[in-house]
């Protein structure tokens, strides 16, 4: 059973209290650009995933709670959670850090496009 | 080097001599330095396709190479569920295959795998579902599948212990029935394949962990192991839940996420249900060994998972669940539970092909279902790789369909997809 604090109203509680979203940071290319978007790029927005063994970062819902959307960053080995954060936001920058493969990649992505 | 055959002669032979001389079912080989083509992972599927591989396209110079010990994985966790009738053509025909090939399994292999066409029964507990599985029905009929809606009445002849209270929250409409689906012991699936596929000299290394994929440009051109590197020019990637990871070696992003699927089984009690039920409603299903324990599975949990170990909540939802199908099994005590990592894709069915490296083919997604399938799996999967181009039955299961959005849906037929 996962113990899961969801960062908007702080209420803590098991995994039946929230509901599982799947990968996070998925944007939707079309919202920018509706009529340039291949059929490559819809494939990756709607069906490829980051599914690594290790650190992983997902949407989850405060469903019991304040009914928020946010994140968790989370240890699909050892089921360990890393960080919550908000639907907005990036990870901490320690546990991006810890990013590896594809995650590592997209975040590094991510802060290039920010600077 | 022909084993000698299981008979009942051997039998007896070897009780006379308390079982003690029963020749070695397959050998331990070293890798050699270089096969024609290896398979990665020796569950049900990586097996049969290194049998079909050795039989039906004499490519003996192969191997199959896996990180633990064969059998190992999902193949030796499911709750053996074989049927075919799912909604669409593509998937009929894999799945139907595969069945027929269960039926004469046993004798093919000289293996006893148990195929037990003891009768699978899907309820029917709302309209929706009702209507659902009567247009299953009339696709399969289009199939020429051996399937039927029954009533209630005929329900509770089957199946003498369901709860058919009309007023329950989620009363027995009916079902869909194939009479001949049914169970098998998994672990004899993949020890018969394994046996037969040793037999034609075919290399099953356990034990060895792939880690690395070598390429040359886009072709492939060995593997890096746990036990050394092994050069080939053609792997074919059976590895289940493990299937995003391997394929990462080679760069190439699958349409897959991994969840863990649970199953249970109670302590043994006489024979109470001689079928498979399975209630996709309220999520769970139903059947009994041969040692009398009751099989019990539902759905996935909800979040990506390699540890083999699930949740307790999902867990008692399905228990839950089948406590109202099948009021006397509210006392038995559980003996034993596990879980398995499941591959899942978009639309619930599985991916077999080419990828977009040369000498790379794979065959995933087969999700919460795939036990089933092992034997039409294994068979289209060979000649895929001997052929270099998809089996005719194969060709719709490529990946490109994410790209093209040819789906094949089988997530709205059934919510549980065993
Ligand atoms: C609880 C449960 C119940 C199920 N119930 C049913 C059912 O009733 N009916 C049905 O049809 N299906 C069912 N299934 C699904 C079915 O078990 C699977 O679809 C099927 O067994 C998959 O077989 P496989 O050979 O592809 O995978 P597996 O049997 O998982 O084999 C993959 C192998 O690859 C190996 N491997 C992974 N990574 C590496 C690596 N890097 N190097 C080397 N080897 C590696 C693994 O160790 C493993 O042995 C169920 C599954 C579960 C978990
Ligand atoms: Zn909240």
């Amino acid at each position: 059973m996962l113990l899961v604090t969801c960062p908007v109203c702080h209420a803590s509680g098991d995994e039946t209290d929230f509901h599982f979203g799947g990968q996070a940071h998925v944007a939707r290319p079309a919202t920018s650009n509706p009529e340039g978007i291949s059929d490559e790029q819809q494939r990756e927005y709607l069906f490829t995933r980051i599914n690594p063994k290790g650190l992983h970062f997902e949407r989850v819902r405060c469903d019991r709670g304040c009914g928020k959307w946010f994140h968790a960053a989370r240890d699909t080995m050892t089921m360990e959670f890393k960080a919550f954060y908000g639907i907005t936001e990036l990870p901490p920058d320690h546990v991006i850090k810890q990013a590896k493969g594809a995650w590592a990649e997209y975040f590094t992505m991510r802060m290039k496009k920010q600077k | 080097m022909l084993k000698p055959r299981y008979s009942i002669f051997s039998l007896a032979r070897n009780a006379m001599n308390y079982h003690k001389d029963w020749e070695r079912a397959w050998r331990s080989p070293s890798p050699k330095a270089e096969y024609d083509a290896v398979i990665v992972g020796a569950g049900g599927h990586g097996l049969a396709t290194a049998y079909y591989l050795a039989k039906n396209h004499k490519m003996t110079n192969i191997a199959v190479v896996e990180k633990g010990w064969l059998g190992g994985g999902n193949t030796g966790r499911n709750t053996t569920i074989i049927r075919s009738n799912y909604l669409q053509d593509p998937s009929i025909a894999i799945y139907e295959l595969a069945r027929t090939l269960y039926e004469g399994l046993s004798q093919e292999l000289n293996y006893n795998v148990m195929f037990s066409p003891r009768g699978v029964l899907m309820l029917c507990q709302t309209q929706h579902e009702l209507r659902a599985f009567q247009r299953t029905a009339h696709a399969n009929r289009l199939a020429g599948l051996d399937c039927r809606m029954i009533t209630p009445a005929e329900v509770k002849e089957i199946v003498p212990i369901i709860n058919d209270d009309p007023n329950c929250r989620y009363p027995i409409l009916g079902a869909y029935y194939q009479p001949r689906g049914g169970t098998g012991r998994h672990d004899a699936v993949a020890w018969g394949y394994a046996r037969g596929a040793d037999d034609m000299g075919v290399d099953i290394i356990q034990n060895c962990e792939v880690t690395g994929i070598q390429r040359d440009g886009n072709q492939v051109m060995g593997l890096e192991t746990s036990r050394g590197v092994i050069k080939t020019k053609k792997v074919g990637v059976v590895t289940a839940g493990n299937v995003s990871t391997v394929m990462d070696m080679a760069g190439v992003r699958m349409p897959i996420e991994s969840l863990c699927l649970q199953a249970l089984v109670s302590e043994p009690i006489k024979p109470v249900i001689d079928c498979v039920v399975m209630a996709n409603t309220v999520h769970g299903y139903m059947s009994q060994s041969d040692k009398g324990e009751l099989v019990i599975g539902g759905g996935t949990d909800p979040y990506n998972n390699y540890s083999q170990r699930g949740s307790f909540a999902s867990l008692e939802h399905t228990i839950t669940a089948l406590i109202e199908t099948f009021p006397i099994i509210s006392r038995l005590r559980m003996l034993r539970h596990w879980g398995g990592i499941v591959d899942m894709t978009g639309d619930r069915s599985p991916i077999i092909g080419k990828t977009p490296v040369d000498g790379l083919y794979v065959n995933c997604g087969w999700g919460t279902g795939g036990f089933k399938a092992i034997p039409g799996s294994g068979w289209v999967f060979a000649d895929t790789l001997a052929n270099d181009r998809p089996h005719k039955i194969a060709e719709a299961f490529s990946m490109e369909r994410f790209t093209e959005g040819r789906f094949i849906d089988e997530s709205v037929a059934a919510a549980v997809a065993h």
